[in-house]
């Protein structure tokens, strides 16, 4: 389609445009906090929206840009409207997680990627729905209200970061920051038609992303193309002392990334199907097409082979509750937060976390509290630890013989509201392609690579080696320049 | 295998949760779903395989023990459900007999 508005570039387009002095950032910024205006009735993407902040940033950015461009400085992504999921902490703006229990909370601080996202000089919109402490694969555990996918307004976004995803697939930001626990960047991304990755863990830092499982959460952006997730990786990257788990700086090399069509040389492992979940026809025809398009780039098809990735979601579903059981004690009640009304301290903790949490919420908290009982730990606990072992181990084996590993982001395209609500366990199985990269560390990026019968777009999902994020790109960007699923955007036909 | 509702509740007072009569229900049936797919892993053997509780290489992150920013009083209180005196106010803990 033919771009109508600034509201629907790519970060890379508006940057150039930028530069060149034909688009301003406030009236980029405009544009979008337009569409959000037009489209957000219908969407539901955003928690919290700061319209006056963000022109004031946009003010500053076009500013700024016109003080640089006598020096020659610059900034990556100066005057850039973006979004952020909203279990991301930032200094005087509402973080909710999607959760009664942090309804009014406001962060006294910026989470490190939000920080490096203002040094870059970003303009910041807003906050977006998200599942409830992130746990979901569809944004209806929002305590709030549930996204509406803009490519069929009848259809989940994807989750935990379906705000995130929906906002950019709309044009109510040019990209987003989400987080990646299980899947809830890359699931959702392939939902709405976009580009999400999920780092190496340890690639990004954690300081100020609200822990749901801290062995497993990275943030992640989602964008419009290769090029944009990689620009956003760059800046949102490296080593934090405030986050004791974040890697030393490792080379990110752009330049190399995004350049060349020529894939010869490089070893592609497939794997299309999995033990026990059916994968939708139109998905496994678009991934397979897409495999054929890596061939004819030069790439050399290689048969890899995960076996334990059968027992992932088991793995998955023992230790991300058990480490959210651990990281959400501290919603007690007495420092922020709601307080349930109550006469002793006991009461006053059941109550509160019984009404300020939701259904999911409480179930995981509860899985997670079974999984570490005295015990029964060993059995359940340890043995999901020792599996996970074998599932990285899978993934070294594979790695010896292949480059990347190419296969489905979801086993389906996007599903109907309300559709899986009954059975958390169908929820969860959604998840079965995303989960053992989260399980390895492993960086993973989805991207479109074709529509099913209805219109909605089916994510190809890349697995590379940690810390290859590099490779993940070049592989990404050369399979997006040979095709143009990645240029559709949906129709927004709102109602007002 | 069924949970029972005894160990329902019992695993809610663990997890400090207030739970609805309905919600016990709930959980009952579904929790014991997710616990009979995730014996699946079960059927692994698993003796000499070493857990996985972090896919890091790192080990104990160390720094220089030096004052940083922190947050001021006010900043701290901001959040607070209830304060008093500059302190957060809580139920009694202990209660004279």
């Amino acid at each position: 389609m033919t771009v109508t508005s600034p509201a629907d570039l790519t970060i890379h387009e508006a940057v150039m445009l930028l530069d060149e002095g034909t688009l301003s950032s406030v009236a980029l910024t405009e544009a979008v906090l337009e569409r959000i205006l037009t489209s957000d009735n219908d969407v539901r993407a955003y928690l919290t929206l700061m319209p006056e902040a963000a022109l004031e940033q946009a003010a500053q950015a076009d500013t700024l840009r016109n003080a640089l461009r006598t020096s020659g400085a610059s900034l990556p992504l100066l005057g850039i409207p973006l979004a952020l999921k909203d279990n991301l902490s930032t200094r005087g703006v509402p973080t909710s997680c999607g959760s009664r229990i942090l309804e009014d909370y406001v962060p006294p601080f910026d989470a490190t990627v939000v920080q490096r996202l203002k040094r870059a000089g970003a303009v910041l919109l807003g906050k977006t729905n998200l599942d409830e402490f992130a746990m979901g694969s569809s944004t209806e555990n929002s305590a709030f209200f549930p996204t509406h996918n803009p490519w069929h307004m009848d259809c989940v976004p994807g989750g935990s970061s379906g705000g995130s995803a929906a906002a950019v697939a709309a044009g109510e930001a040019l990209a987003a920051l989400g987080s990646d626990t299980g899947g809830s960047v890359r699931q959702p991304a392939a939902f709405c038609g976009l580009v999400g990755l999920r780092p190496t863990y340890g690639r990004c830092s954690r300081y100020g992303l609200v822990a749901f499982a801290s062995s497993l959460d990275q943030v992640g952006p989602i964008a419009r193309d290769v090029n944009d997730a990689a620009l956003l990786l760059s800046v949102i990257a490296g080593h934090d002392a405030q986050d004791s788990t974040s890697l030393p700086d490792a080379p990110l090399d752009m330049a190399t990334a995004l350049c060349g069509h020529d894939l010869r040389g490089l070893r592609v492992g497939v794997l299309v199907d999995h033990e026990g979940v059916g994968v939708q026809p139109a998905v496994k025809r678009a991934v397979l097409a897409a495999v054929d398009t890596l061939a004819d780039l030069g790439a050399e098809m290689v048969d890899v082979q995960l076996p334990h990735s059968e027992f992932a979601l088991a793995v998955y579903y023992l230790i991300a509750p058990a480490e959210a059981s651990a990281n959400l004690a501290r919603f007690d009640g007495l420092r922020y937060g709601y307080r349930a009304a109550a006469d002793t301290l006991e009461e006053l903790y059941n109550r509160t976390r019984g009404e300020g949490f939701g259904a999911e919420v409480k179930r995981r908290l509860m899985l997670g509290t079974y999984a570490l009982r005295a015990g029964y730990y060993e059995a359940t606990y340890i043995k999901a630890q020792q599996a996970r072992t074998l599932i990285r181990q899978d993934f070294e084996a594979a790695f010896a013989h292949v480059d990347v590993i190419v296969g489905p982001t979801s086993p389906v395209t996007a599903f109907r509201l309300g559709e899986r609500l009954a059975d958390p366990l169908q929820m969860y199985l959604a998840d079965i392609f995303t989960l053992p990269q989260a399980l390895a560390g492993l960086p993973a990026l989805s991207l479109p690579c074709g529509f099913d019968e209805e219109g909605l777009p089916v994510g190809l999902q890349l697995t590379a080696p940690a810390l290859e994020e590099t490779r993940l790109l070049h592989v990404a960007h050369a399979y997006e320049q040979a095709t143009a699923w990645h240029t559709r955007r949906p129709n927004l036909t709102c109602s007002n | 295998m069924l949970l029972t509702r005894e160990e329902v509740t019992q695993i809610a007072a663990l997890a400090r949760l207030a739970l609805t009569d309905t919600e016990i229900t709930l959980f009952q049936k579904q929790l014991t779903a997710i616990l009979d797919y995730t014996a699946l892993l079960q059927k692994l053997e698993t003796g000499a395989v070493p857990p996985t509780a972090t896919v890091l290489p790192l080990h104990t992150v160390l720094r220089e023990d030096v004052p940083g920013a922190c947050l001021r009083q006010d900043e701290t209180l901001f959040n607070a459900p209830q304060t008093q005196a500059g302190y957060f106010l809580v139920p009694p803990i202990m209660v004279k007999e």
